[in-house]
């Protein structure tokens, strides 16, 4: 016998009051980083050497440019999911859980602002 | 909560097994390396972060930047950066798998594992072939 509503039913939330958003969110920016990742590996590795005007040409590309800023926004989301498992999987002391929770959330989007900042001005300087 | 165990006598009653009873097993190994290049990869994203706005800071920045990543250090470290994001890939696609209810017995558990692990290695290896350790 189900002890759910059908209310419940279709707002499908479960406990957690956001059903599987953060286990799907995961998932679709591991897919979107998996093919942007092997991108940024390919760039990295084709500027090795180079010099800057080169670095700063192929940075400004429009194509190389919006994979980048793709590739910043999809793993800045997932790398703040994935630290926040792993501090709620390991810090219990509530006032701790919750400060360091609050600094992976900053951290996530000062790295992401800082890397959208730089392809941004490399691109419309 | 020890003055409840000692009060029932139970003090020395056995833990419950965690890590370091465990003979490591590869998928527990290739599990605990996931989460480990998952963090040094979120920690590794200021180098990212740095390359970028040095980059768009100026040539004589860029340069300095460009100088440590070229490093024999810098180059450790990109190295490292390299096997760990190929590694967290590899277990990523592994995890895709499972998430799907395939490969889920222990011959493809197994399998699936020491894929992560060997193709990280192999590719790892492979890319700084191409670009040149001297490069």
């Amino acid at each position: 016998m189900s002890m759910r509503t059908p209310l419940k039913n279709v707002r499908h939330l479960g406990s957690a009051k956001e059903g599987a958003d953060h286990f799907w969110l995961q998932r679709v920016t591991a897919v979107a980083n998996l093919v942007l990742g092997l991108f940024l590996v390919w760039l990295i590795a084709s500027l090795a050497g180079a010099d800057y005007e080169t670095v700063k040409a192929t940075l400004a590309n429009p194509i190389n440019a919006i994979l980048l800023l793709m590739l910043v926004i999809s793993s800045t989301i997932h790398m703040r999911l994935g630290m926040q498992v792993v501090i709620e999987d390991y810090v219990h002391q509530e006032s701790s859980k919750i400060l360091l929770l609050l600094l992976n959330n900053f951290f996530a989007i000062l790295v992401g602002a800082a890397c959208v900042w730089a392809i941004l001005k490399l691109s419309f300087a | 909560m020890s003055d409840v165990r000692a009060a029932a006598g139970n003090a020395n009653r056995p833990m419950s097994p965690h890590l370091q009873v465990y003979r490591p097993l590869i998928n527990m190994v290739m599990s605990i390396l996931h989460r480990m290049t998952g963090v040094a990869l979120y920690f590794g994203f200021i180098l990212l972060a740095w390359w970028l706005t040095a980059a768009a800071v100026g040539a004589d920045y860029f340069n300095y930047v460009n100088g440590i990543f070229g490093s024999l250090l810098g180059k450790v470290v990109m190295f490292g950066f390299t096997w760990a994001l190929l590694h967290h890939m590899m277990g990523g696609i592994r995890h895709f798998i499972w998430d799907t209810c395939r490969g889920l017995d222990i011959g493809s558990v197994k399998m699936l594992s020491f894929m992560t692990g060997f193709v990280s290695v192999i590719g790892t290896l492979l890319i700084w072939a191409a670009v040149g350790f001297a490069g």
